[in-house]
């Protein structure tokens, strides 16, 4: 009996726990990487002969180096700013289409359902060099507002595919009682409906923040000046002259553009999931 | 617009509330800002890029009308055929790796074990970050003179030299290890790893999230039946989550597909332009070197393989629908 309980312990440690310890340590490897780099002397970083995995004398100097000498910090208001608007933008226009194309019969919904399913599927990589020519034809090249325009592209589709799907969870008899009561339809879409399906919105608003925070190709072609750069983009941009990385301070600052992302996602780790998956069965 | 008369204020409004109940002119107006971003930011730059493709369109300069000229150009440049290679083959290994890998990690994390929340959060990491900042770790990581990779490989080295009792203390750092993105073969296996690495937790939480759906006396019958664990994943799991195991892999193959960032942090394309996707070929052809017109042609490329994608995602779900 005891052998037998040893032999499914040794085959549970063999089969699940070794397994799931290598796949954690190989995920986060990289940001434990980050954090040494950042606080490792030059001195340490360039010494091939030292172990890599431990830091002997930490120093800030690359933090200081960070927010002293780069701009960092506008960099990060930059990226908050235009994550924030171009969520705010595309959930206004996605609740108001997924409610549209859940609840409502009117002549070409369906197309409209088509169009928005294939240009959910079209990436920014396919339309970016045309979209440079739009921008600059509007007058927005180089500003934040060019961004918080074309981030939508590929928020607007996903949010309006997952509210549409959240919609219709959500049972028509409160609507047509509300309607009976006098209520509008579009006071019974703001009063009943909507504050239902705030858990819905709430998924594709922290998907859409976290997509715009990370978004990388629209702020590298459409920005230039580095003061209106977003963290992704002054990072891999500033950071690096010509051949030379100063990886001190780019470990520090790809950490520190890491944290906001990931601490919005700890507080709501369940309506991103949902939103994840939601967005991908539709 | 003629100003109404005074009488007709109150009776336009009236007819616009009117019209707003009625749910044919309802879904139009709450369509429209939809449907404007959709029209301005994606359908009128589609066009605009098609046309861009054919003409010799660079930087500062409006462009003539040229035809098939940047296609034919392109289907006779080595560069051309390598990146579309590169990015058939990128997208093909990387997305059997982070299927095989992502299932393999949701079955681990679909099984009751202390801290199983907090982990099935934490290996989500990888995928919530902005991309091309991990992607800055892994260069580093990828550093041949002063980083991890090497650094075990000379460790190991060192250790296997002082096993057999050749003391070569001296020689410490003699096996340099390859250098991870200077050769066009690692580059791409490098690029690669890391786009397994980020791509992977999704596969895992979104294959986690329809196996909780499972029923778990589907297990209990399978087990009265002398079913083993790879029976019961070959023929109860596998079957039930095929449907959103499907739409998952077609998801990921188009992301993949168009991938810009991996490549653009790691390799730039190099070394000598061996392993450009079509995404960073047509940056490197359109904005590096401003050639406009030849730059919107190889992003155009992208588009039959989308078609496909598309065709067979709707023909899918309509399936799926029916049923």
């Amino acid at each position: 009996m005891n052998a037998m309980v040893g032999e499914t312990y040794f085959r549970r440690l063999l089969v699940f726990y070794i397994p799931l310890f290598l796949f954690v340590f190989a995920m986060l490897f990289p940001f434990f990487w980050m954090l040494i780099t950042s606080l490792k002397p030059d001195a340490e970083l360039y010494n091939p002969r030292l172990s890599p995995f431990i830091v002997r004398e930490p120093t800030l100097e690359h933090w200081e180096n960070l927010f002293g000498t780069t701009l960092f910090v506008e960099w990060a208001v930059n990226t908050l700013w235009v994550a924030a608007a171009s969520t705010a933008v595309s959930l206004f226009a996605g609740v108001l289409a997924g409610y549209a194309m859940s609840r409502l019969v009117f002549r070409g919904s369906t197309m409209f359902g088509i169009m928005i399913f294939v240009t959910y599927l079209v990436p920014p990589t396919l339309l970016f060099i045309p979209l440079t020519g739009v921008v600059t034809w509007m007058g927005l090249q180089d500003t934040t507002w060019s961004l918080i325009f074309t981030y939508p592209t590929f928020l607007v589709p996903f949010c309006t595919w997952l509210l549409m799907g959240y919609f219709q969870t959500i049972p028509k008899e409160l609507e047509e009682c509300a309607r009976i009561d006098g209520a509008t339809r579009l006071q019974a879409m703001f009063k009943i409906v909507i504050p239902l399906a705030v858990p819905g919105i709430l998924s594709a608003g922290i998907f859409a923040f976290t997509l715009s925070w990370n978004e990388f190709l629209y702020a590298l072609v459409f920005i230039h000046s580095p003061e209106t750069k977003t963290i992704p983009v002054g990072v891999t941009s500033e950071l690096i002259k010509g051949d030379v990385f100063f990886w001190g301070s780019l470990m520090a600052g790809a950490l520190l553009g890491s944290v906001p992302v990931a601490i919005v996602y700890s507080f709501f780790v369940e309506h991103y999931v949902s939103g994840m998956t939601g967005a991908v069965k539709g | 617009m003629q100003s109404p008369p005074p009488a007709s204020a109150p009776s336009l409004k009236a007819r616009i509330a009117a019209s707003l109940e009625d749910q044919r002119v309802l879904g139009y107006v709450l369509m429209t800002p939809a449907l404007l971003l959709i029209l301005i930011f994606i359908a009128y730059p589609f066009v605009l890029g098609v046309w861009m493709s054919l003409t010799d369109k660079i930087v500062g300069t409006s462009g003539t009308f040229i035809g098939l000229g940047n296609y034919d150009k392109l289907f006779a440049s080595d560069i051309f055929h390598t990146a579309a290679w590169n990015t058939v083959f990128f997208t093909t290994v990387a997305t059997i790796f982070k299927a095989v890998l992502g299932m393999w990690l949701a079955v681990l994390l679909n099984r009751k074990f202390r801290f199983a929340n907090i982990t099935r959060a934490t290996v989500l990491l990888p995928f919530i970050v902005p991309t091309v900042l991990s992607t800055l770790a892994w260069l580093w990581m990828f550093d041949a003179t002063f980083s991890v990779f090497n650094w075990t490989l000379r460790w190991l080295w060192q250790v296997n030299i002082d096993i057999f009792g050749l003391v070569l203390k001296e020689n410490w750092g003699f096996f340099r290890g390859p250098l991870w993105l200077g050769d066009p073969g690692l580059a791409m296996a490098s690029v690669i790893l890391v786009n397994v690495w980020r791509g992977l937790p999704f596969f895992a939480i979104s294959f986690l999230a329809a196996l909780q759906t499972i029923p778990p006396d589907l297990y209990d019958a399978a087990d009265i039946d002398g079913a083993t664990g790879w029976k019961k994943f070959w023929h109860v799991t596998l079957p039930l989550i095929k449907p959103v195991a499907i739409v998952v892999v077609v998801f990921s193959i188009v992301v993949t597909f168009a991938d810009f960032q991996l490549v653009y942090i790691l390799t730039r394309g190099g070394p000598n332009n061996e392993t450009h996707l079509l995404a960073t070929l047509a940056y490197q052809l359109g904005m590096g070197s401003g050639n406009i017109g030849q730059g919107a042609a190889v992003a155009l490329f992208m588009l039959p393989l989308l078609a496909v994608v598309i065709v067979f995602q709707l023909w899918y779900l309509r399936r799926e629908g029916v049923r």
